[in-house]
């Protein structure tokens, strides 16, 4: 089916491309009667004596007119132009783009097949499979977790082994291909106000082995098995399967200023991490996911 | 000496108006039917207009010029695809008066942007960049935060594009300045970011 409202549109552009093509080729020739002779004045003087001359064109700039007929004829006949004309070529630009990609899968898409049989913790130590997974995380995971994979706030950090949702290559490749939500509520109002949340933050502090105030500590304690246990675990040491972190180990997702934990703990977090399944495919992303378990097993 | 080549040579309003015909020639044929087509004129399936806080914060994007550095076309290249996603096609820009295709690529192109990071992620990289990637140098906006959403003219916005064609109803008008409600340019312009390039399914 045409792409035109009206087959009107498609006779509409013949109409002037021929007709376009055919004037010129009535100017050129209409234009160069053999009766125009060398020498002849326009009529316009300037300069009291400086003449226009009625010259003939020179022969090689005429035919180079003439090419350019022909070149356009040739074009139309070739490719598509002439309203829904789709050209004897059958050249379209999707299938161009078509062709490019296919002829890429056909140069990776063994490769790729090859990586992906392979277990990921193998993956891990191919220097080829490793070469792509750099060049993919580059490409599709730098802009949030950082080029050195060393990650921000609230952006995790991918070489240090510490996992919110689990480090095993499965697990991984889990969080790649169909993303996770990390939501913490807000706890300002359930543990009272400020003093609550100054109370829980220096006992959240206690856990990572920082020097406190340990009567707040204590009174922090309190609340903490009250309200925050649930996900955190006694102790802190969090719950990889809800993928709440472990408190204990002194690495902080949006920091470890007293500041930050305070307002992690007043306005909760509301971190996300993108399904990729789409994007990338199983092939990317089990690539990928050998890459990142690499960054944090690289003495294996 | 040609008598057809006086008269026009001789009258500046006849001179004007074929040179004007010989401007338009190519164009009536390349642009004038491009309203008359089916891919150029009908919004691909599931497209909606922009709500009322994408809307604004497309007009944030407008005013801080981000469209000087982002472009919003993705080209049938191997290369563009597989960085940004399904190449772009004329339905997905129904909705959008003016296009902001853009020319020029300083930063990466937005077109696929939307659900490819995270809200909060928009948040800190607008408010600074540097804070997600040190590598980037994209000005900071930490204006946009801090600045509640004007909304003051939303309805007459959505009425004119009524009038374009924008199948915005009256209960969607009415209800746009309560939307809009509370909320800073960050919030719109994040909105607008995340509504991009949603309704053509990624390759593979």
């Amino acid at each position: 089916m045409s792409d035109f409202t009206s087959e009107f549109w498609s006779w509409f552009i013949i109409a002037i491309a021929g007709g376009g093509i055919v004037w010129l080729f009535y100017l050129l020739t209409g234009t160069n009667k053999a009766e125009t002779e060398e020498g002849v004045p326009t009529g316009h003087v300037w300069d009291e004596d400086l003449q226009e001359l009625n010259n003939p064109l020179p022969r090689w700039w005429l035919f180079m007119f003439y090419f350019t007929l022909f070149f356009a004829i040739g074009y139309l006949i070739l490719y598509p132009g002439m309203g829904s004309f789709k050209g004897i070529l059958g050249w379209t630009e999707v299938g161009e783009y078509e062709a490019e990609v296919a002829a890429a899968d056909a140069e990776f898409g063994p490769l790729f097949a090859q990586f992906e049989k392979t277990p990921i913790a193998e993956l891990a130590s191919d220097a080829a499979a490793m070469n792509a997974g750099e060049r993919l995380f580059v490409t599709y995971c730098a802009v949030c977790h950082g080029s050195d994979a060393r990650g921000a706030a609230g952006f995790p950090n991918l070489r240090d082994n510490d996992w919110l949702h689990g480090g095993s290559p499965e697990k991984i490749e889990e969080t790649i291909l169909y993303g996770r939500m990390g939501t913490m509520p807000a706890w300002e109002g359930p543990l009272g106000g400020k003093e609550g949340v100054n109370q829980v933050a220096t006992y959240v502090m206690s856990l990572a082995g920082r020097d406190v105030d340990t009567k707040l500590a204590e009174a922090g304690k309190v609340k903490f098995d009250m309200f925050c246990v649930g996900c955190h675990m006694p102790g802190g040491t969090g719950n990889q399967a809800l993928g709440a972190p472990n408190l204990s180990n002194n690495i902080w997702l949006y920091g470890g200023s007293p500041r930050s934990i305070k307002e992690t703990i007043a306005k909760g977090r509301n971190g996300r991490m993108p399904a990729h399944s789409e994007f990338l495919g199983k092939a990317k992303s089990h690539v990928l996911a050998g890459y990142v378990y690499s960054l944090s097993h690289e003495s294996d | 000496m040609s008598t057809i080549q006086d008269k026009v040579e001789t009258k500046v309003g006849v001179l004007i108006v074929l040179s004007l015909v010989v401007v338009l020639w190519g164009g009536l044929a390349q642009i004038v039917p491009l309203f008359f087509q089916h891919s150029t004129t009908e919004p691909v399936e599931g497209l909606k207009p922009y709500t009322a806080l994408q809307l604004e914060g497309r007009d944030i994007y407008i005013r801080e010029g981000c469209v000087g550095c982002h472009s919003q076309m993705i080209r049938p290249f191997r290369a563009e695809t597989e960085r940004y996603g399904h190449y772009s096609v004329a339905g997905e820009f129904i909705y959008d008066r003016p296009f902001l295709w853009g020319s020029k690529r300083t930063g990466p192109d937005l077109q696929r942007v939307g659900g490819r990071y995270s809200d909060d992620w928009h948040r800190v990289h607008l408010t600074n960049p540097r804070d997600v990637v040190p590598e980037s140098i994209m000005p900071s906006y930490p204006w946009l935060g801090a600045s509640a959403l004007d909304g003051s003219d939303i309805q007459a916005k959505m009425k004119t594009l009524v009038t374009l064609g924008h199948p915005y109803s009256d209960a969607e008008i009415e209800a746009a300045p309560a939307a809009l409600e509370g909320k800073t340019e960050l919030d719109a312009v994040v909105a607008y970011l995340q509504s991009l390039g949603l309704h053509v399914k990624q390759r593979r």
